[in-house]
């Protein structure tokens, strides 16, 4: 029974996505309910998952492959609020689009169902199957459109995808066979025994492990998916991947480094790695951002290089005692700041295109004119990527600088501050076009209800915790308290 | 001479590289979905092998681990080939260097 308490949120989400297509099956004149009822499933696993702050009772249940803990909890609320707020930003393309509403919204319910198990998944097998769980329905989604370039995104996505898990998968085989065991903390205990003399085997095992979540993640070298997909998969789709499952890559990365691979001289090696790969996402996708003229691609190109932001705090771990997870809380603080802002963003980019069924950034200009709400939205979003305060986006920079300069990396911290400079210089230049352009029509459009709302919410997320960021960073102190030594 | 652990895991190394070979230079959609299949069952043998000889607290977990891989394996393959179908009814080709439609 404790199991089943322990998987409520995810079951409930899984339930949602099954009542979804039974009412769109019997039913099919109240096609409007269904992303009403997927919302519904959402709200019941964020309660749920309240509830056991509530009680206060972590624990780890079926054999300890997986676990509810604070950090776990922590991300089921990022993974409830970024589903719910990508279908209310569906709703519009769904119902234009016309066709299999009720498969949509259950594949993106699937998708939430595989990244909260993720969240709490502590065993190699678990976070096989969850990250599956989550992959396969997202390649079908990329593929949702009709035209040439959406299947063509998602057959791209699905053969790097697979590739990328084969690799994370010969990692874990790796992993196993030196230690004997698959769940993690047994893991860190087995290497500790005798891991030393297994050095190099666990070093390329490690390598496969960076190789596999790295295309979650979406760094460079295993960057080359992201703006092809991005482009051509649905807007609403591509705000999905470039959220969630970004997100959910760092959460099981995090968990698998700090609490399988935690070993000191194992941890000085994945840390200078991460270095790298930080450094040289954010630069090169910084660079490419600049050059692209289609607003979705440039969305893409600096996921890459926010995905290099994120990887800092991974990098950050050198200190010891107390301030060992600073770097990890950094990158929740990072995560939460980049849902709000990055989803922001794309719900207005949903709304515009819909409208003047462009992608271009020069298509663009004048919209302060015809659509003050959805440009100074997105404007206000842009400002927070760039991480200038009054913006959540500027403390979680701030935060994860900081952890970086207590580590000794002061050589990141300048190469990401020069970063932001590069960066303003592409989000300014769409704010730029918006406010000071010539808009081609004086038609001027309001964004639809649902759009509105979920605008509203990411910006004023975006707005409070940039005003009042503390109960955000507590939050995140108190998630990866678990790893700390 | 019985072979023993050493020439199970070099077979599934070589197994794992020749599938990863194929996956990047082929150019037919399905051909890199063979090279990923080889890549997959690589992974499985190294994981029995481990499971059968390595000293494992916890042997059959590398059991289960290869009938777990062998099921999503599957589901994979089958979204893979619609995705392929879907590809083809709109290019008529599955030919990964001519699907050239996404470009800034």
């Amino acid at each position: 029974m404790n199991g089943i308490d322990v998987l409520g949120p995810q079951i409930s989400v899984l339930v949602a996505a099954g009542v979804v297509l039974v009412v769109d099956a019997l039913f099919p004149g109240q096609r409007r309910l269904l992303p009403f009822l997927a919302l519904a499933g959402l709200l019941t696993a964020a309660l749920w998952t309240t509830s056991w702050v509530g009680r206060g009772d972590y624990q780890t249940v079926f054999d300890g492959t997986i676990v509810l803990d604070r950090y776990a909890v922590f991300f089921q609320y990022v993974f409830a609020g970024v589903t719910a707020t990508v279908i209310l930003a569906s709703i519009d393309w769904v119902n234009r689009e016309g066709r299999r509403q009720s498969e949509y919204y259950a594949l993106v319910l699937t998708v939430c169902a595989g990244l909260m198990l993720l969240a709490g998944a502590r065993d190699l097998i678990t976070i096989f199957i969850a990250l599956e769980l989550s992959s396969i329905p997202q390649y079908i989604l990329a593929g949702w459109g009709k035209d040439a370039k959406s299947s063509e995104a998602g057959l791209k996505y699905l053969l790097l995808g697979a590739v990328a898990s084969s690799l994370l998968l010969y990692g874990m085989a790796l992993l196993y066979g030196v230690t004997g065991t698959t769940i993690l903390p047994d893991i860190a205990a087995a290497i500790e025994a005798n891991g030393e003399s297994y050095r190099a085997l666990l070093i390329v095992a490690m390598t496969l492990l960076i190789a596999g979540f790295g295309f979650k993640m979406a760094v460079v070298p295993f960057q080359m998916w992201v703006p092809d997909v991005y482009q051509g998969a649905p807007t609403p789709v591509a705000a999905f991947l470039s959220v969630g499952s970004k997100a959910a890559a760092f959460a099981v990365a995090i968990r698998v480094f700090f609490e399988a691979l935690g070993a000191d001289f194992l941890s000085s090696d994945w840390s200078m790695i991460f270095a790298v790969i930080a450094a040289v996402s954010m630069t090169l996708g910084n660079l490419m951002a600049i050059v692209q003229s289609d607003i979705k691609r440039m969305l893409g190109y600096s996921s890459i290089a926010q995905a290099g932001n994120f990887l800092v705090g991974l990098a950050a771990i050198s200190v010891a005692g107390e301030e060992f997870t600073l770097g990890a809380s950094g990158i929740l603080l990072f995560v939460a700041a980049y849902a709000f802002t990055n989803l922001g963003a794309f719900v207005a980019v949903i709304a515009i295109s819909q409208r003047i069924n462009s992608d271009r950034i020069a298509d663009y200009a004048g919209m302060w004119k015809t659509s003050p709400f959805l440009a100074l939205g997105l404007a206000f979003c842009l400002v927070s990527l760039t991480g200038i305060p009054p913006t959540v986006g500027f403390w979680a920079k701030l935060y994860i600088f900081n952890a970086a300069v207590r580590a000794d990396l002061v050589w990141l911290v300048i190469v990401g501050v020069l970063n932001s400079v590069v960066s303003a210089y592409y989000y300014l230049g769409v704010v730029r076009v918006m406010f000071l352009g010539e808009p081609g029509t004086e038609q001027r459009f309001r964004a639809s209800p649902s759009i509105a709302v979920a605008l509203t919410a990411t910006a004023a997320g975006v707005l409070v915790f940039g005003i009042v960021p503390a109960p955000l960073m507590s939050a995140a102190r108190d998630a990866v308290e678990i790893f700390a030594r | 001479m019985t072979p023993g652990i050493e020439h199970f895991l070099t077979v599934g190394a070589l197994l794992f590289c020749l599938g990863l070979a194929i996956s990047l230079s082929k150019r037919n959609a399905i051909g890199v979905l063979m090279g990923v299949e080889l890549m997959l069952n690589a992974v499985n043998l190294t994981l029995i092998t481990f499971s059968r000889f390595a000293v494992s607290p916890n042997p059959i977990a590398g059991h289960t681990f290869v009938v777990f891989i062998l099921t999503v394996a599957a589901a994979e393959a089958a979204v893979a080939l619609a995705l392929a179908v879907a590809v083809y009814r709109n290019r008529e080709t599955i030919d990964v260097d001519r699907l050239n439609l996404l470009r800034s």
